[in-house]
């Protein structure tokens, strides 16, 4: 009834949870780091955006699927694992706004080199396009990246959610994200919960990297510049100190952004991101702990 | 005494790169001017970030509406509807002067930043930085495809160009003494206070938004000033007050050091002197006989390094955070 009182088609729908799906992956790759390091890392989107060059490359290098997507998983672990020894660990415990900068200068160094290298017009990496045909399920066209995107999407926050609540490396990183002074002084290994989470998260990078190219084969500079700000926004509203909260946030912007782009008409929908971003502003004044974090208490003196 | 060097230090540099640009070639003094303008943005950003401890990154949004107001209002009424042909009728009718342009830049900033500020100065932490970021976003959205008071898409052209080495100047010193002035009034010591210890402050009867609130305003104030300096200085478009110039004038506010005055402007005359130096090195140049000739696009790269290892090695900035002071410098002598 929602569906047909807003006048949005089933396809819209689907591909609004498909992208929420897609930004729920990212808000969990942002939110783990964040657990552990307290560090919200902008140069998430340049991770994607370099494993999606990786992409690129293989297609033109004329490489099969399986081994430019092992490309692309190599360069964003290899890239994150640095970022974490060359960055990360340096300045473990220093001021939010220090790090948040730091990773600031990170992105736009990632960001220069590859315009450097690729140029602005950047590169198509056509050897997934296949996927962005679409089936006809029941009178509904629906691309098939969309029904990858939501099985792929839905199989890693399982796994993630087995590691987190069923292994004894999930309960320290929890652990670690509620109180790390608290977590270290019980015996959990610091460096080794930081390089898992860094590592997960460069993983799910590498994932959402394919899934972003398939749906947009043209990778440039900026590719998922606009997607992370986005995220960044939906895990802060989600609320960052539990990854359930912050895919949950991450899930919401990106379903709503797609049921939005779709809903709204041609002349209104360059207007998304004010519309976006005035709802991340008024949720944040409502909420400023996060939509679905716990109750948080006033801060210690 | 000491409270008179605090001012003196960044009005003695600026003025010295003033001068030092006087003396150089018309095509390397742009980079000057370009250098005094980011001085004004950076100390702009100082009032807020600097005193109140919260990150904003959404002053560059009352940048770009400085520049906004003042580029719509001195561009000659005859060119008005080549480069702004869905232009509002009241804007169309009315063309000002420079400096009334600069004038209504600033209160435009101003107003913006106290209007935004009502709300968004109860955040703190996380969520203000993303509440800021968010303001930036719906800024640069709206710019873009609001015609009716811009260029929108198009690169603001044929706005007189004002701001020569002399309006840059006196620009940052305004900025820089309305700065001063402000940190040692009653509502930057008491807005310290908060940044120091938020509980205390409050314990002693402070209001953390309220002093919030006003410095925001200042600040937006100083930032709407800087951006009405900068489209007199080149034609901007909206993609040159969005991502790149927040980040820029972040780090030189943060490898300056956040806390001082002196960290501003210090910050943004060292980046900018080494950003510039690069980029006249891409054009191939030579310093003491030997020729450097660097290939493009190196420069963002190697700014972007230095920012990393300065925060690594001295994470408070170059000048620890603290303002000018003759005495520490005896001592070390």
């Amino acid at each position: 009834v929602v569906v047909a009182v807003l006048n949005i088609s089933w396809q819209t729908l689907a591909d609004a949870t498909a992208l929420g799906a897609v930004y729920a992956l990212m808000a969990v790759g942002i939110g783990l780091v964040f657990g552990v390091l307290r560090l919200v890392n902008f140069a998430y989107g340049q991770l994607i955006m370099s494993g999606a060059f990786a992409l690129a490359l293989a297609s033109e290098w004329g490489w099969p699927v399986w081994a430019g997507i092992l490309l692309c998983f190599a360069v964003v672990l290899a890239l994150s694992v640095g970022m974490d020894y060359l960055v990360f660990r340096p300045l473990r415990g220093q001021a939010p706004a220090v790090m948040l900068v730091a990773t600031f200068a990170v992105a736009f160094l990632l960001q220069s080199v590859a315009l450097l290298w690729f140029g602005p017009l950047g590169k198509i990496a056509s050897s997934l396009a296949y996927l962005n045909r679409p089936v006809t399920i029941s009178g509904v066209e629906i691309r098939k990246i969309t029904i990858v995107a939501l099985v792929v999407a839905a199989m890693c926050l399982l796994a993630l959610w087995l590691l987190l609540e069923r292994t004894t490396i999930g309960l320290q990183m929890r652990a670690s994200s509620m109180d790390f002074q608290t977590a270290r002084l019980l015996g959990v290994r610091a460096n080794r919960v930081i390089g898992v989470a860094v590592l997960i998260s460069g993983a799910l990078a590498a994932v959402v990297a394919v899934m972003l190219t398939v749906q947009n084969p043209l990778v440039t500079p900026d590719f998922a510049l606009r997607d992370t700000i986005i995220v960044l926004a939906g895990v802060v509203l989600g609320g960052m100190n539990r990854p359930i909260s912050a895919t949950l946030g991450g899930f919401s912007i990106g379903f709503a952004s797609g049921l939005l782009g779709g809903a709204l008409p041609t002349e209104k929908s360059q207007y998304l991101p004010t519309f976006l971003f005035v709802a991340v502003i008024v949720i944040l004044l409502v909420r400023p702990g996060g939509l679905f974090g716990r109750s948080q208490m006033a801060e210690r003196l | 005494m000491s409270s008179l060097q605090v001012l003196l230090a960044p009005v003695v540099l600026v003025v010295a790169a003033a001068l030092l640009g006087a003396t150089v070639s018309a095509s390397t003094q742009t980079y000057f001017i370009d250098t005094l303008v980011k001085v004004s943005i950076v100390v702009a950003l100082y009032v807020f970030i600097g005193n109140s401890g919260v990150l904003s990154f959404g002053h560059i949004s009352f940048v770009a509406l400085g520049a906004w107001t003042a580029g719509v209002l001195t561009v000659p009424a005859g060119e008005k509807p080549a480069i702004m042909p869905n232009l509002a009728h009241w804007l169309a009718q009315r063309t000002t002067g420079n400096l009334t342009s600069l004038l209504l830049a600033a209160l435009v900033g101003g107003a913006a930043a106290f209007v935004v500020g009502i709300p968004l100065m109860r955040l703190s932490g996380l969520a203000a930085g993303i509440a800021t970021f968010a303001v930036l976003e719906i800024t640069h959205n709206v710019l873009r495809y609001y015609e009716r008071i811009g260029p929108g898409l198009n690169t603001f052209s044929s706005v007189p160009e004002t701001t020569g080495l002399r309006q840059a100047a006196i620009g940052a010193l305004v900025v820089i003494v309305l700065a001063f002035v402000y940190a040692r009034s009653r509502f930057g010591r008491l807005l310290r206070a908060t940044r120091e210890d938020a509980a205390a402050a409050r314990a002693v009867g402070t209001s953390v938004y309220s002093q919030r609130l006003i410095a925001f305003t200042i600040s937006g104030l100083l930032a709407g000033l800087a951006g009405g300096l900068y489209v007199h200085l080149l034609p901007l478009n909206t993609e040159a007050l969005y991502l790149d110039l927040t980040f820029i004038t972040l780090a030189m506010l943060v490898v300056g050091g956040t806390t001082s005055l002196f960290g501003a402007v210090v910050g943004a005359l060292a980046v900018s002197a080494l950003d510039s130096f690069l980029a006249v090195a891409e054009n191939g140049t030579s310093v003491f006989g030997i020729q450097i000739d660097l290939p493009a696009g190196t420069r963002v790269i190697v700014v972007g390094v230095l920012m990393a290892v300065v925060l690594i090695l001295r994470p408070s900035g170059l000048t620890g955070g603290r303002e000018f002071d003759l005495r520490r410098w005896r001592w070390r002598v």
